[in-house]
């Protein structure tokens, strides 16, 4: 009788917080809100996705498929596929052991440690190239021997690789480390008190605990592989058809005023990054269902 | 037991660290590996700025970082990002909030687009973000064209392209703190006679900002550092919207690494700062909230 | 001031958390609402804050329906079980909170906030705490400064959920004492949650017991705990032997034996369900005329009286039986495990079996 705002039938509506009367706010509030932050979505991330996928078929699908089968286009995502390959299990392996160590152990300077494994994302991409030119590159520490010995790092693929393996250093690392802190040392302790090996605890005890985080570090850190500019930019050289990888491609192709074929090349690259929050959505549900339950 | 165990073995004697006794094998060769791959992926080549900065003369180094170009980029580098940190800060507040405190057709779908600019490759985002904004653009028609204010190939563009990838780090640092926000606080201001807004200034605001300004200080790093959806969009002309990792890319062009590595140099020290400052933010965040890091 | 909720219905969904629930709770008295878990008091003493809000029926406030009042309007003080204090803020700060809110028409010269804080904080004894953070206090001290808060504003009444749920048991007992004295000087109306039977019957001047969102028993504790109403509150109450049998004029047959009881309103041939309480159960030899047949497991005998633990035989096989007995009445009866006895009920009190709503 008295209240006005519950559903009939006591049905559950709205977040917890509309459902409480001490933290809701009066309803124009409320959309004035979601319209303001909606108009700004819209703006900055919506448009710009929306807008790869028109230009890419601005000139028509012929126009698009015929640049997809370029054979550049082609040597290009073979190079982004195998970088991806190379750097993200170097750097899923790296990250389950620095996990282990820092989460299963007390040792001191671990605070240290956690910071340097994050350093690669507070350096600016541009100069994770530089820092391997200023290694391998002609005029680089060990760039003279590298020339002796005829091994070509800079402006060839192994700089690539070595670039992209440092702009995804942290991502595995960084899911891992609060997952298994999470968890606790318990399970482990009690696996090896039963026997297990060091080897048979990970593999039946540890794994399946962090396997969604795992798989969350192992997306994000595939996608920026996939998509990394300024640092390899800056070591590939950017020969055609051999050092090409997918962006670089793109922006080769944009700046010969070839527009159709470079969003045509970025629309799989954006396809790519939706994939990759579809699946990033999915694995957050899932483990969150795995809190609950 | 194990207590007992670990104080009759003298493991702390023997290696004179504070290593605590554990059952739980691979520490030896986890933390190797971590620190070995460390050492080579990201320190080793990360000194290697340090040491090749140290060739310059200090008037050397000097004028290769305060001649007139590279001081302007700094300007439009810091001033931008600054700008666009701020602008995030708002903005993505307010994402936050609606996405954890509203129910809204499409919210789901809203939530997992915010993380776009981390998956989006940036070329793809610069040249996209060029494209709406360019004079012939989708917008770039209509605010070039009519009104006469020139977005791409200038500064405003960079501050658009800095917006776009810095979305996601208010939003993303603001969203758990909010959702982990005791309801029972507000209650409590409720059930004291807060106002709606009062509870929101003296109750929410003081545990979010914390959080807030992590986000904040996040997008700064990240947008300070950002080479690829910057490039296209802001037509590099120098003195007016050259950003400074493209000086270190300029300079690297002309052979000069000596020149470039001492804006790195720079660089790289601001970032230093930068993650302590969000280290020490954290730790705020965590006092504020309870909440272990 | 009083308070009176009528015929409130609420739902979550399909589960039906409070059921036409009507009470009043008259001025000046300190009550307890006491049930198991999901039983709904906290729902309950949730809506007659305002934090929620019932499906139907009414919350009258000293005589005025205040069923549409926002939470913020009630003039109602709320004691979170967890306490919900702010980290952000002092003690002082967060027992000023009330009074600064007030609109500026209302609110008080910092000089009179002062004051008032530094009287309620010397009312709960931690005048000395006004500077400190909330992580810098015991969870005792917590409570009492959620309390402190909470008087500020100057409620009409008091609800306190689960008050002392997050304590340990020391502390507990000692901040009962302590609220009971509390009320005694302030005596303003309050309403307090508890799953605690021992705690309700101890603090409260009025115990509601609360079964499945229905209100089961009103009453004092002398009251609920002498004349409990229904099997669940008898059992809710406190340890029970239960009995199933057939009434017989002025006896109770179980079995094959028959015993004495005082449940004079049943039937003769009623099929009931007898409860006794662990004091009120003697143990006599197998020999004796009367009792109901029963083997002794275990004999504990710590304390001033003695327990003992007991085995149904024949038509009571299988049930499970406690006794309490002073200790020298265990030693003369030289009871051992194993040992075959009688049990004899000194006062037994019948339900009528299909009242059995309670589960035991």
């Amino acid at each position: 009788m008295s209240d006005v705002l519950a559903a009939p039938g006591g049905v559950l509506y709205g977040t917890r917080f509309e459902r409480n009367a001490a933290t809701r706010e009066s309803a124009w509030f409320k959309w004035v809100a979601i319209t303001v932050a909606l108009a700004f979505f819209a703006l900055f991330l919506l448009l710009p996705l929306v807008t790869v996928f028109v230009e890419a078929f601005r000139k028509g699908i012929d126009t698009y498929l015929t640049a997809l089968s370029e054979p550049e286009a082609w040597s290009a995502i073979r190079l982004t596929l195998l970088t991806a390959a190379i750097a993200v299990p170097a750097n899923l392996i790296f990250g389950v052991a620095a996990a282990w160590c820092i989460t299963k152990f007390e040792f001191p300077g671990k605070q240290l440690l956690i910071t340097f494994i994050d350093l690669p994302f507070s350096v600016s991409p541009v100069i994770a190239g530089l820092i391997y030119v200023l290694l391998f590159g002609a005029q680089g520490w060990l760039g003279p021997w590298l020339a002796e010995h005829d091994i070509k790092i800079i402006f060839a693929v192994p700089g690539i690789v070595l670039a992209t393996i440092f702009v995804t250093f942290p991502f595995i690392a960084r899911e891992l480390i609060p997952v298994m802190q999470a968890q606790g040392r318990e399970e482990e302790e009690a696996a090896i008190v039963l026997g297990a090996s060091g080897w048979q605890t990970f593999w039946h005890v540890t794994l399946p605990n962090i396997k969604w985080g795992l798989l969350y570090g192992v997306i994000l850190c595939n996608a920026r592989a996939m998509g990394e500019f300024g640092a390899v930019s800056v070591v590939s050289g950017h020969i055609r058809g051999q050092t090409n990888t997918m962006p670089l491609h793109v922006e080769i192709l944009y700046n010969e005023y070839n527009f159709a074929a470079a969003f045509a090349v970025a629309s799989l690259l954006a396809l790519l990054a939706l994939v990759t929050l579809a699946i990033k959505s999915w694995v957050e549900r899932k483990a969150a269902l795995r809190h609950i339950g | 037991m194990s207590s007992t165990l670990a104080s009759a073995l003298p493991v702390g004697a023997r290696s004179g660290r504070q290593r605590r006794f554990s059952v739980i094998p691979g520490f030896g060769l986890t933390l190797g590996y971590t620190l070995l791959y460390l050492s080579l992926i990201v320190l080793i080549p990360l000194s290697a700025v340090f040491f090749k900065a140290t060739e310059l003369s200090w008037p050397e180094f000097w004028r290769a970082v305060s001649s007139p170009r590279v001081v302007a980029s700094y300007q439009l580098s810091f001033g931008a990002s600054l700008l666009a940190a701020g602008i995030n800060a708002v903005f993505g507040l307010l994402l936050a909030w609606v996405l954890v405190r509203y129910s809204f057709p499409g919210k789901r779908i809203v939530d997992a687009l915010i993380d776009l600019p981390f998956a989006l490759p940036t070329a793809v985002a610069g040249i996209a973000l060029t494209a709406i904004y360019a004079r012939n653009g989708w917008l770039g028609q209509f605010i070039e064209g009519e009104l006469g204010f020139r977005i791409a190939f200038a500064p405003p563009g960079v501050l658009i392209a800095l917006i776009f990838i810095g979305v996601p780090f208010v939003v993303r640092t603001v969203q758990p703190v909010l959702e982990e926000l005791d309801m029972e606080l507000e209650e409590a201001a409720a059930s004291l006679g807060a106002r709606r807004w009062q509870t929101f200034r003296y109750v929410i605001a003081p545990v979010l900002l914390p959080a807030l300004l992590t986000g904040f200080t996040l997008a700064f790093a990240r947008a300070v550092g950002e080479y690829g959806s910057v490039i296209f969009i802001a037509g590099n002309i120098p003195m007016v919207s050259e950003i400074t990792p493209l000086m270190i890319i300029t300079r690297l062009e002309q052979f000069d690494y000596a020149g470039a590595t001492a804006i790195a140099a720079v660089m790289l020290v601001i970032s230093f700062v930068m993650l302590l400052v969000i280290n020490g933010l954290q730790a705020w965040t965590a006092k504020r909230t309870g909440r272990t890091i | 001031m009083g308070i009176r909720v009528e015929n409130i219905q609420k739902r979550f969904g399909d589960f039906v958390a409070l059921d036409e629930v009507t009470l009043d709770f008259p001025s000046g008295e300190l009550v307890a609402l006491l049930g198991p878990s999901g039983c709904g008091k906290t729902t309950l003493l949730r809506i007659i804050a305002g934090l929620e809000r019932a499906d139907a029926g009414s919350v009258v406030l000293d005589g005025e329906d205040a069923s549409g009042a926002h939470v913020r309007e009630r003039q109602v003080g709320f004691v979170f079980q967890h306490y919900a204090l702010f980290k952000h803020m002092t003690v002082f700060d967060n027992v000023a909170f009330g009074l600064r809110m007030k609109p500026r028409g209302e609110r008080r010269s910092k000089e009179e906030i002062r004051h008032r804080v530094h009287e309620l904080l010397k009312l709960v004894q931690l005048d000395w705490l006004a500077e400190r953070f909330p992580s810098q206090l015991s969870g005792g001290q917590r409570q009492r400064i959620a309390l402190a808060r909470a008087l500020a504003v100057e409620p009409r009444v008091l609800l306190l959920d689960e008050p002392f749920g997050a304590l340990d048991a020391k502390v507990r007992k000692e901040l009962r004492r302590w609220l009971r004295r509390l009320h005694d000087e302030l005596h303003i109306t309050s309403i307090f949650v508890t799953h605690d039977q021992e705690e309700a019957l101890e603090v409260a001047d009025r115990v509601v017991l609360m079964d499945r969102g229905r209100v089961e028993q009103v009453g004092s504790p002398e009251e609920v705990y002498r004349t409990p109403r229904t099997p669940f509150v008898y059992s809710f109450l406190g340890s029970v032997n239960q009995f199933h049998g057939r009434v017989e004029a002025s006896r109770l047959v179980v079995g094959d034996e028959a015993v004495p009881h005082d449940g004079e309103e049943f039937e003769h041939g009623a099929e009931v369900h007898a409860f006794a309480r662990p004091h009120e159960l003697d143990i006599v030899a197998a020999s004796a005329a009367e009792g109901i047949p029963a083997r002794v497991i275990r004999v504990l005998t710590f304390g001033i009286s003695a327990r003992v633990e007991l085995e149904g035989l024949n038509g009571a096989a299988g049930q499970h039986f406690e006794a309490e007995l002073p200790r020298e009445r265990v030693e003369q009866l030289g009871l051992v495990a194993g040992q075959a006895v009688k049990v004899v009920p000194s006062r037994l009190k019948l339900f009528e079996r299909q009242v059995t709503g309670a589960t035991l």
